[in-house]
Formats: structure tokens, C-alpha cells, sequence
């Protein structure tokens, strides 16, 4: 790009910053748009058969019935409140393993190796393993998502700790804080903003972890929504589903991902 | 390399502190399974999972399960890792494709990757193309998104110094852009690396058509052979283990020139 191109650029961005926000937004629906049309044109003129590709009035109609009868948000609800419960106990666990491991080192050394070995076995791995000791039932999912969300909680907590620049230790010493102090003090507020990564993390982990678990071994929630649909060869429900899903996973992320940045911004306000 | 400062007393007691708790966590279980204490049916002892492993490995089936596994994982692996690869310098280089494609494909890719599978188990089969698709898709998102980053994040003297030297379209790409962007995308393709794995894992346990590990595993739990099911998990964890370890040391390598 030339130097005046450049600055023509510029200068155009400054006078007309919202007209170019709304330019964007229609560039960005050209592609979805385009897809849905070629999908509708398709289907309409049977290029595809409808157990292949399901008209997306079909997908529509199939939406608003899932949600008049309730059944979608039965099944939201039981997957929301099993990752939340799993979330809750691994995320927690995680919290005070990666606080042990961040402070002190002999905790580390003893630790980390098995550590490392159970993190190294995918979630994926763990599910027919757990499935023969737990079963199918509730444990099973819980447990799961439990230690899909523990892993990242104890990384990110851990290295969080040991991230807090030494000066700050040096100051507490002098000021002969003591241990418990040096803990609600010090090592907690300096290592908020890495721990809430973690959180985020954790949280992203449970809600794959979700999707995996009732894939394979569930008969409620929208894993099973997917599985049925699969099941009966219901393309749109399949559809559905994985827009739900995309959707909940991106809400989630998207909430903590706020609350990071004010998070951020605390800290760089308190410097 | 000399052995010595590896060994000093510090490594020494961090390696026997590391040691005790997995040492302890083999002998309680070889007890609880030794004295009935636990159904050896669901803790079958160690010395029954190293003989399985032993004979599926004498026997070659748990090589012709590994080598299915493996090809299918790299033959998606390459798919997904290429055209992330093209797609992401795409996104990076023209803010035009950027504009118009990007959002669709954040948008798609908050779908779990594993949420994929049913709908292409129905478009593809259940067959071999099925399986290396999802896995492909899996490693193409890192990709893209670690690509379009290091291409973006060329430094702006770097590109005008190239416009100084009148590079064409050509030269810029390849002298400039994708060296300055090759950190980015190996941290792309590393996590591809990573993501295939656990994608070619989930495409066996839900598409089980044909060898390979998941299925091995899977079959394992049918049969409720527990001594099977947990010598696919190890297998599956050092797998994981030495692909990660090798995309460590070959992103090292590759990227020595930017120490020296």
C-alpha cells in the first residue's frame, strides 16, 4: 500500500468509523447468507436428497417445535448442570492442588510426575475406562468433566503462583507478613488474573468433555440429542444440536472472557 | 552433553520424590488385586496387562491396530494442517477474505469439534473418508488461526523494508511474510499435532469400523476386558507423550535461526 493510500485510509476510518463497523457486519453475513441459499436452492431443486441436507425451513420448524415442547430445554438444562457440577468440583480441587504445587516445591517434585502421566491420557481415554468402574450413570459424567477441568485449573494456578515477580515476595518479607497473610494478601490477588485463564480454560474443557461423555454414554442432554438424531436419521434435530451447542460453548466463553479483561484491567490500573 | 549437571542432588531428589507416588500407587494396586481385596475383573493385575500386551504384540495385532491409528492420524493431520496453512495466510494477508470469511468461521468453530462427528458419520459413512474428515477438520482450525496471527503480526518495518527492495507479490510472501510468520504457524501445527490425536481417538470410538486403538479399546469395553481396555489407554497416552514431545523438539529445530 502506497503512503497515500495509507493516509487516505486512516483518514477515512476516523470520519466514518460506525458507517465502516456497519460495512463489516454486512460482509460477514455475505458468506452465511451464501450458504444458506445454495443449501435452500439445493434441496428445493433435490441436488441433495433431505436425508442428506434437510431444507433449512425444515431445521427452523424443527427448532421452534424442540423449544414449544420443551424438550430442548429439558436437555440444555440437564448438560448445563452437569457441567456445572463437574466443573464446580474439578475446577475447585484444581484450585488448591495448583496453590500447593505453586507454593511449594517439595508438593511439586512429589506431584508432578503422575500429574503430568494422567494429563497425558486424553479425556477421551478416561471414558470407557471410568465407564466399566462407574458405569453409565451420573458419576460417570461428572467425574469426567471433573478432571477435564481440574488439569488446566492445577496448570494455570500453579504456574500463576510462581509467576509472582519476586520483588513483591521481598516486600512482604520485610514487612514480616506471615504466612497466612502472605497468602490472602499477596499470592491470591497477584495471581487472580492467571488463575481466572485457568477458569476459562477449565470451563472450555467441561463443555467439550460434556459433548464427549454423553455421546457415548448418556440418555439425556444434548450429546444424546445429537446421538438420537443420529439415531433416527433426523438431520435437522442433528442441526439443532450443534447449534446449540456452539452457542452455550460461545455464551460461556464469551461471559468469562469479560470478566477477564476487567480483570486485566484491575490489575493494570493497581500498577 | 555431559551427565553430570543433570544428576546433581537437587534433580536426583525431585526424580525419587517424583518416583513415590506412582511407585505406591502400582504396589497398593498390585496388592488390591493380588489379595481379591478388589474384583480382578475391574483391577486385573499388572503383570495380566503386561502379558495382553505382550501377546497382542507377538501376534501383530497391536501393531496393525497402532499402524491404522497412525496413518489415519497423519493422513488427516497433513489435509487439515495444509489447507490451514493456505486458508490462515489467506485470512492474514487480505483483509478483504478476512472481512468475509472470518466471522463464519469463528462462528463454526465454537461448535465442540467432537459435535461433528454424528453429522459426518451421515454424510461420509462410517468408513475410512469419515474418520480422516473429522480428523482433518480437527487440525485445521489451530492452523488458521495461528497462521493468520503470524502473518498479521509481521512487523510493518519489515514489509516496508521489502517495498523499499521493490520485492514482487512473490518474494514477499516467501522471503518476508511466511518467515516471520513460521513461529505462529508451528505453534499451529503443534497443537494440530495434539488436537488430530485426540480427534482420530474420538473418530474410532464413535465411527468403529476397522482397526486401530479407540477401536481396540472400545472392543476392550464390550468384552468388559479390562487388562485390553487399560493397555489402550497407556498406548494412547504415549502416543500423545512422544507426538507432543516431537513437535517440541522439532519446532526447536526448526526455529534455532532466530536464537543464533
Amino acid at each position: 500500500m502506497s503512503v497515500t493510500g495509507l493516509s487516505l485510509a486512516a483518514s477515512r476510518g476516523v470520519v466514518s468509523g460506525s458507517l465502516d463497523r456497519l460495512r463489516s457486519f454486512a460482509l460477514a453475513l455475505i458468506v452465511p447468507l451464501l450458504i444458506v441459499v445454495l443449501w435452500t436452492l439445493g434441496s428445493a431443486r433435490g441436488w441433495l436428497p433431505e436425508q442428506i441436507l434437510p431444507p433449512p425451513p425444515y431445521v427452523w420448524q424443527n427448532l421452534q417445535e424442540l423449544l414449544a415442547n420443551g424438550e430442548l430445554g429439558r436437555h440444555a438444562l440437564i448438560s448445563a448442570s452437569r457441567v456445572l457440577a463437574g466443573f464446580l468440583v474439578g475446577a475447585s480441587l484444581g484450585l488448591i492442588l495448583g496453590i500447593a504445587m505453586g507454593l511449594s516445591e517439595a508438593v511439586e517434585d512429589y506431584v508432578k510426575p503422575l500429574f503430568t502421566a494422567i494429563a497425558q491420557v486424553p479425556t477421551l481415554g478416561w471414558i470407557p475406562l471410568l465407564m466399566l468402574f462407574l458405569g453409565i450413570g451420573e458419576a460417570l459424567k461428572i467425574v469426567i468433566i471433573a478432571k477435564a477441568a481440574f488439569i488446566p485449573m492445577v496448570v494455570n494456578t500453579a504456574a500463576g503462583i510462581r509467576g509472582i515477580p519476586p520483588g513483591y515476595t521481598e516486600v512482604a518479607r520485610a514487612f514480616r507478613f506471615t504466612r497466612l497473610q502472605l497468602l490472602r494478601r499477596l499470592v491470591l490477588p497477584a495471581a487472580v488474573p492467571p488463575i481466572f485463564t485457568g477458569i476459562r480454560y477449565s470451563l472450555t474443557k467441561a463443555w467439550t468433555a460434556l459433548v464427549a461423555v454423553e455421546l457415548l454414554a448418556s440418555a439425556e442432554g444434548l450429546g444424546y440429542l445429537l446421538v438420537w438424531g443420529r439415531q433416527m436419521f433426523w438431520l435437522d434435530t442433528m442441526i439443532v444440536a450443534m447449534i446449540i451447542i456452539g452457542i452455550i460453548g460461545y455464551g460461556m466463553d464469551k461471559i468469562l472472557s469479560i470478566i477477564e479483561a476487567r480483570l486485566q484491567g484491575w490489575r493494570i490500573e493497581a500498577r | 552433553m555431559s551427565g553430570t549437571p543433570m544428576f546433581d542432588a537437587r534433580s536426583r531428589r525431585r526424580i525419587a520424590r517424583g518416583l513415590v507416588l506412582p511407585v505406591a500407587l502400582l504396589i497398593a494396586w498390585e496388592l488390591a488385586s493380588r489379595t481379591g481385596l478388589v474384583d480382578p475383573r475391574f483391577l486385573p493385575s499388572l503383570e495380566s496387562i503386561v502379558r495382553t500386551g505382550w501377546t497382542e504384540t507377538v501376534s501383530g495385532a497391536l501393531l496393525g491396530h497402532l499402524g491404522a491409528s497412525l496413518a489415519r492420524n497423519l493422513t488427516g493431520f497433513a489435509i487439515g494442517t495444509l489447507l490451514g496453512i493456505a486458508v490462515g495466510s489467506l485470512l492474514g494477508l487480505s483483509r478483504a477474505a478476512d472481512r468475509l470469511l472470518g466471522p463464519t468461521f469463528h462462528a463454526a468453530k465454537q461448535i465442540a469439534v467432537l459435535a461433528w462427528i454424528p453429522i459426518i458419520s451421515i454424510w461420509f459413512g462410517f468408513a475410512e473418508t469419515a474418520k480422516i474428515v473429522f480428523i482433518a477438520i480437527a487440525a485445521f482450525v489451530p492452523v488458521v488461526l495461528n497462521a493468520q496471527e503470524g502473518v498479521q503480526s509481521a512487523s510493518a518495518q519489515l514489509v516496508e523494508v521489502a517495498h523499499a527492495l521493490r520485492f514482487s507479490r512473490r518474494q514477499l510472501l516467501r522471503r518476508v511474510l511466511l518467515p516471520a510468520a513460521l513461529p505462529s504457524i508451528l505453534t499451529g501445527v503443534h497443537l494440530a499435532l495434539i488436537y488430530s490425536w485426540l480427534a482420530t481417538v474420538g473418530a474410532e470410538y464413535f465411527m468403529t469400523v476397522g482397526p486401530g486403538i479407540g477401536g481396540l479399546i472400545i472392543a476392550g469395553r464390550e468384552r468388559f476386558q479390562m487388562d485390553l481396555v487399560m493397555l489402550g489407554v497407556v498406548i494412547l497416552g504415549l502416543i500423545g507423550f512422544t507426538l507432543n514431545h516431537a513437535a517440541s523438539r522439532l519446532e526447536a529445530r526448526l526455529l534455532r535461526w532466530r536464537d543464533g
